[in-house]
């Protein structure tokens, strides 16, 4: 087993009553990678996701993540061993405010008896506050998460994610619904979190995915059809028929 | 905005405090014992109600059980009573045993001997009850509609073996705790009614400021995050089963001081208290009060039973209409509660309405954005 790989999926398969959303899936991570996953709809994208977090057993296959097994653990235990991630829609707490969002991500331990009998650490406190500066949140800070904007929501559950110091994080779909500058400033903000940390990115949007500068795995009927820079799979005749092949105007 | 919001909080509940506080130290000088005693059940009703809205109003699990916990503290209390009272009965245990031909003293009732043990049951008992049904439950993610049919599942359990069991604890007939004795004077006289009442009034304080402690700060955010979004939650590395746990069984204790000071006012435990009808109105109390503002649980429940009783002194059988009318404005019109509405600006957008105030003529984040455009 080689120490540089932070996740290796090895033969990953989803069977939900017959309808394989994942078979026989492989996928290495090294540590501080940035990874784009990209597929057309229903290539188990999501899927994905949900094996590693916990959420979905694999029917078969292996999920090891820095030499432990993840398969079988209960999604909290996961997200503590460092395993981060970020949903689809924005899924943010919207009657908490900005800061107590962001409060529940950086505290540890995250045990019922921590939460109740001490407040909360300064340095945990800078560090929220450093988050709310990166995510232009700052004014927000005692405004009802649910009160902000699409954007500002993506990027709330972006902080979240960080300040919860994951080694691997998971981002679905980060640019949804977003402006082309908050696109690019998100482009952006993923770079430079990857090399501390171990990113992977799902996204449809081509030209977002381009500006990550990163390698791509293409995933299709529950399937890695293709790793490589963006360059690579633009050429691959395989990826061309099944995704790229569409007619753009 | 929220500046204005904050003072607005304040202003209610200061005004609530010295409202308590004035019925608090007037009532037993002004009200009749009959009426004194009706407040002191009403106020001790609404511990129960404080728990259902921890539960609920914060956590989002609606209990229809709750019965359970509030009739095992009242059958702690009238156990206690009872055993203490029965040196003149036969085998000097208490005297309907003697009914059934029961002539050992059943082995649980022995802790009861001990008022120090009566005293921790009073709550321990319900809460450990509540903790492991809690716990069973949650750890299997049972939630929602499958929650609330299981707790209304064992609340008929409960029930009927209570209900069932004359040889251990009166069965139907339920514990009399009135003719009982407490340190020499009798439960059901005017004076020991008296000190219930103070007892409760402070209990119930108590009970609030607990309530408070809990959902203030991070383990109050964990709680409502629960109720808005578990999945969230876990996978931000908590454990919601853990917290549900904690605080069912937080309710559950509390259910059982409520069931302890009720029973010794109202001067009966039985299994009437665990009916499907009486834990359903413990969550109408807290949903007309206002859901997650547990000062409206307080006030629903004392409020809600005091006109109850008027209600049925004027109109025998028509309280319930009144009370089903209630609980479907409430759902329709005020879906907050009317504490709820009170503090979201409920009684301005009824005054500019019927165009007695003047409209805000902006909105309001418009004003905020301003403001913080200057600072920049």
């Amino acid at each position: 087993m080689n120490n540089k790989d932070l996740l290796n999926l090895i033969d990953i398969t989803v069977s939900f009553e017959g309808f394989l959303a994942l078979n026989k899936l492989n996928l290495k991570l090294k540590k501080g990678e940035l990874r784009a996953v990209i597929g057309p709809n229903g290539a188990g994208k999501t899927t994905f996701l949900d094996v590693i977090t916990g959420k979905v057993k694999p029917t078969k296959g292996e999920v090891i993540f820095k030499g432990k097994s993840l398969v079988g653990r209960k999604e909290h235990k996961i997200a503590r061993l460092g395993v981060g991630r970020k949903f689809q829609s924005p899924r943010i707490f919207e009657n908490l405010t900005v800061k107590e969002n962001l409060e529940i991500s950086v505290s540890t331990p995250k045990s019922p008896l921590n939460l109740i009998n001490k407040s909360i650490k300064d340095e945990q406190l800078n560090e929220i506050e450093r988050l709310m500066k990166i995510v232009n949140l700052a004014q927000k800070v005692d405004s009802k998460a649910g009160s902000l904007s699409h954007g500002q929501k993506q990027w709330l559950e972006i902080a979240m994610l960080v300040g919860q110091k994951p080694d691997l994080m998971l981002v679905d779909e980060p640019v949804a619904g977003l402006t082309d500058e908050e696109t690019d400033l998100t482009a952006d903000l993923l770079k430079s979190l990857s090399g501390q940390n171990t990113v992977v990115v799902i996204d449809h949007d081509m030209e977002f995915i381009r500006r990550l500068d990163s390698n791509v795995s293409v995933l299709n009927q529950g399937t890695v059809l293709c790793e490589g820079t963006m360059e690579t799979i633009q050429k691959d005749q395989k990826v061309i028929d099944v995704y790229l092949g569409r007619p753009e105007d | 905005m929220s500046l204005s919001k904050f003072k607005f909080d304040k202003r209610i509940v200061l005004s609530f405090w010295i409202i308590l506080i004035a019925l608090i130290i007037a009532a037993p000088t002004l009200l009749p014992v009959f009426r004194l005693n009706l407040l002191g059940r009403y106020l001790s009703l609404s511990i129960v109600a404080l728990g259902v809205d921890l539960i609920w109003g914060y956590t989002g699990l609606l209990s229809l059980g709750q019965g359970i916990f509030f009739a095992l503290g009242g059958y702690c209390a009238a156990m206690y009573l009872q055993i203490t009272s029965s040196s003149e009965f036969p085998n000097n245990i208490p005297e309907f045993f003697a009914l059934y031909g029961v002539e050992k003293l059943p082995f649980f009732w022995e802790p009861f001997k001990s008022p120090i043990f009566t005293f921790f049951a009073i709550w321990i008992i319900p809460a450990l009850v509540a903790g492991l049904i809690g716990f069973l439950v949650f750890r299997n993610r049972i939630k929602g509609v499958y929650f609330s049919i299981l707790t209304q599942a064992s609340l008929l359990v409960f029930f009927n073996f209570f209900n069932g069991q004359q040889k251990l604890i009166n069965g139907t007939n339920g514990l009399k705790t009135d003719v009982t004795q407490l340190y020499g004077q009798m439960v059901g006289s005017e004076s020991m009614q008296r000190i219930f009442f103070w007892i409760t009034a402070i209990l119930v304080i108590a009970a609030w400021f607990f309530a408070k402690w809990v959902v203030r700060g991070r383990f109050g955010n964990i709680l409502i995050g629960i109720r808005d979004d578990e999945p969230r939650v876990r996978f931000t590395g908590y454990n919601p089963v853990i917290f549900k746990t904690i605080v069912f069984s937080i309710a559950g204790g509390l259910a059982g001081i409520s069931g302890a000071l009720y029973t010794v006012q109202s001067g009966i435990v039985s299994p009437q208290f665990m009916t499907v009808p009486f834990s359903i109105e413990m969550v109408i109390w807290v949903a007309v009060g206002g859901r997650g503002t547990l000062l409206g649980a307080i006030l629903g429940a004392v409020f809600i039973n005091y006109a109850k009783s008027l209600v049925s002194e004027a109109l025998p059988a028509s309280w319930m209409f009144i009370q089903g009318g209630l609980f479907i404005l409430v759902v329709t019109a005020l879906p907050e509660g009317v504490l709820g509405w009170i503090q979201g600006d409920g009684p301005r957008n009824l005054l500019q309405r019927f165009g007695l105030k003047r409209k805000i003529e902006t909105y309001p984040s418009l004003e905020v954005n301003n403001k913080e455009g200057n600072n920049e």
